[in-house]
């Protein structure tokens, strides 16, 4: 009796984990074939829906019978991830993308071993150039772009003079948002008090919502935040009439009456030139960026929120001076932020 | 140091730490019957997210298209799912482990592993994204709500939260005043003895397992449709194995768990105030001291003469 017991929990366990990692083949005509390792859920409003949309996007331009995507969701864990993109480049196919900033290191063992496979890994400006890989592409976003637009903004709506911001672990673009976020803030209102919190996850939604909470509690009444685990404190803003400004995706569906915008990533600026140039023949392992300037960063206002047109207006200004390198960024090694503006007679 | 104390343990933060505090109740009382008659369940944590995606999915189902409000029926129907879930679960967990006697540890981590991808695999296919629902609210429980701190403690929390402080009574009036907690209590101790008294250890198992399943259940509702409205992939992440440690911490003890229960969630919310304020101390550091308190507080102040003695150990009648 007891060996039974052992056999139906060894289904169980194996019937969950095995279906993960069974990318699907095909055969027949010639369409492009993409693959993408992800962290999270393809509708997570966040990180990894940014790429999904991307790609569903070039399809519906192409056309799904000459462009084939693939996915595996919520690999989170390393190891999982690195056995789904080697299964992926095993299968030929001819682009394959490892969404995720702590894929890396498996990327580096992996590549030089499909040496006519593309990849593409982001976020991060590393191709593994210095390792003498060449079929590693790299894409990243300058979110603090969007961030510090969003910051001048909350900057201007805030009554309280004192903003929230979570994060989830001080690294990578989620650094750069909150970073670029603040300095939006102290750059329109020095005297507004930005209240910062990573809470070391990026997927615990009651911690998130917590922290929502401890903020709104001291009194802030404008919250942002980065990474999946945000819908919790997107709830917690709800219930207590605080205004959220969203990044990654639209997340105004989340909650229409106190979204203001949301910064949205556009991969397709990345993935298109990757494409060409896999479809040409000449992989390179070229290094892309997200900005506004390019359109991979866009800030999309909520039509459901009516904001104030002097707000609008000067989120507009930002924009433009961020797109003409009049406000541009700097990141030391350490990934500290600096902004820098030009010696023109702009006023502040 | 005073002002950064007095900065910390705010009203609105010990509120949060009682809010918080509701889906430990929850399971670790539920759990604390299971072990009360000799069973570990494991796999709270599994039965925690069928529970939290399921009275979801019926909250979001049955509130009318574009209401702004809660919908009282959509609420019930969400709790009763949840605890048919529960139900359901809990004979499987009571089947493997107490009919067919699987060690208890490894069944327990399948059944979590069984929840985890099964609450996943349905919000997939039943929801585009992440969406919102309008949950429990919260009720003013009128003149008592009004006292000053203790008001703003007590009595301005959803229904599911006063339900949880409920159980804490009535779970020890049963364990300790009625025959069915007399039998509960036998069966895990002694279960030849009470088998000889004619007590069906098999029944009583089967009850205490499923009621703590049920009960999980509602832990995974009260933060889908009551704490923060929303069903999120592992959105329990970890609440159910800290349950099942805070059956141990509080010696199997309702009172005991709530104990137990309260200051872990309380050293969370003090935590996250300290972190959002910058007190100089790196978040890698609050961020553990929930867990670490747990931990040294079950290496030093645990009485392990309370456990039942027969604990984890299946019963197989005599020949």
């Amino acid at each position: 009796m007891k060996k039974l017991g052992f056999v139906v929990v060894a289904v169980l366990v194996a019937a969950l984990v095995l279906p993960v990692l069974t990318p699907s083949a095909q055969a027949e005509g010639e369409p492009f074939r993409v693959a993408v390792v992800m962290p999270s859920t393809v509708n997570d409003l966040a990180f990894s829906q940014s790429i999904y949309d991307a790609l569903v996007a070039i399809q519906e331009e192409r056309g799904e019978e000459n462009f084939q995507i693939d996915y595996s969701e919520n690999l989170f864990v390393v190891e999982d991830a690195a056995t789904a993109l080697r299964d992926y480049a095993a299968e030929g196919y001819d682009l394959v993308i490892a969404h995720g900033s702590q894929y890396g290191s498996s990327l580096e063992e992996i590549a030089p071993e499909f040496p006519d496979t593309a990849f593409a890994w982001g976020t991060t400006v590393n191709t593994f150039q210095d390792e003498g890989i060449t079929n590693v592409y790299a894409y990243e976003a300058r979110s603090e772009q969007g961030a510090f637009v969003q910051g001048v903004m909350a900057g201007m709506l805030t009554k309280s003079n004192v903003i929230g911001v979570i994060g989830p672990i001080e690294t990578g673009d989620a650094k750069l948002y909150v970073d670029g976020f603040s300095a939006g803030v102290a750059y329109q209102n020095p005297d507004a008090e930005v209240l910062v919190n990573y809470i070391q996850s990026f997927s615990d939604v009651a911690l998130a919502a917590a922290a929502a909470e401890a903020m709104l509690d001291e009194g802030a009444d404008i919250l942002t935040g980065t990474a999946q685990m945000v819908p919790g404190a997107v709830n917690k803003a709800k219930e207590a009439g605080a205004l959220w400004f969203g990044t990654q995706a639209d997340q105004a569906s989340l909650a229409p009456e106190i979204v203001v915008a949301s910064q949205v990533y556009d991969w397709t600026v990345a993935l298109n030139p990757i494409i060409e140039d896999i479809e040409a023949g000449e992989i390179n392992g070229e290094a892309f960026s997200l900005t506004l300037e390019n359109g991979g960063l866009n800030i999309v206002f909520n039509e459901d929120f009516e904001l104030d047109e002097a707000v609008m207006a000067r989120a507009e200004e930002i924009m433009d001076a961020i797109v003409n390198g009049d406000i541009s960024f700097e990141i030391d090694d350490e990934g500290n932020l600096s902004v820098i503006e030009a010696e023109t007679e702009s006023e502040g | 140091m005073i002002d950064v104390i007095k900065a910390l343990l705010t009203v609105s933060a010990l509120a949060s730490g009682i809010r918080l505090a509701t889906p430990y109740l929850y399971a670790a009382i539920g759990e604390t019957y299971g072990q009360r008659s000799g069973v570990l369940n494991l796999g709270v944590e599994g039965v925690m997210l069928m529970g939290a995606f399921t009275s979801f999915w019926a909250v979001n189902r049955f509130t009318p298209e574009g209401a702004t409000t809660y919908e009282p029926t959509a609420l019930l129907i969400g709790v009763l799912v949840a605890l048919a879930v529960g139900f359901v679960m809990g004979l499987a967990t009571a089947f493997i482990n107490v009919t067919l006697q699987a060690e208890q540890g490894i069944s327990g981590i399948g059944i979590y592993l069984f929840g985890l991808g099964m609450s996943d695999l349905l919000f997939q296919r039943l929801f585009q994204g992440v969406e919102t629902v309008n949950g429990f609210p919260k009720i003013y429980i009128p003149g008592l709500s009004d006292i000053p701190v203790v008001g703003e403690l007590l009595f301005r929390q959803n229904l599911l939260v006063y339900i949880a402080f409920a159980l804490v009574p009535i779970t020890w009036f049963v364990m300790n005043k009625t025959t069915l907690g007399l039998k509960i209590r036998a069966v895990g101790q002694n279960p030849e003895a009470a088998d000889t008294m004619g007590i069906s250890v098999v029944k009583v198992r089967y009850f205490t397992v499923t009621l703590g399943s049920m009960l999980a259940a509602v832990a995974g509702a009260s933060l889908s449709i009551a704490e923060h409205n929303v069903y999120f992939y592992n959105m329990t992440a970890g609440m159910g194995f800290i349950a099942v440690a805070l059956v141990y911490f509080g010696s199997w003890r309702a009172r005991g768990v709530m104990f137990g229960a309260l200051l872990f969630s309380l050293v969370t919310a003090i935590q996250l105030r300290a972190s959002t304020l910058g007190i100089g101390i790196p978040d890698e550091y609050l961020r553990m001291t929930p867990y670490l308190l747990t931990i040294i507080a079950l290496v030093f102040a645990s009485q392990r003469i309370d456990q039942p003695a027969a604990l984890t150990k299946p019963f197989e009648r005599g020949e």
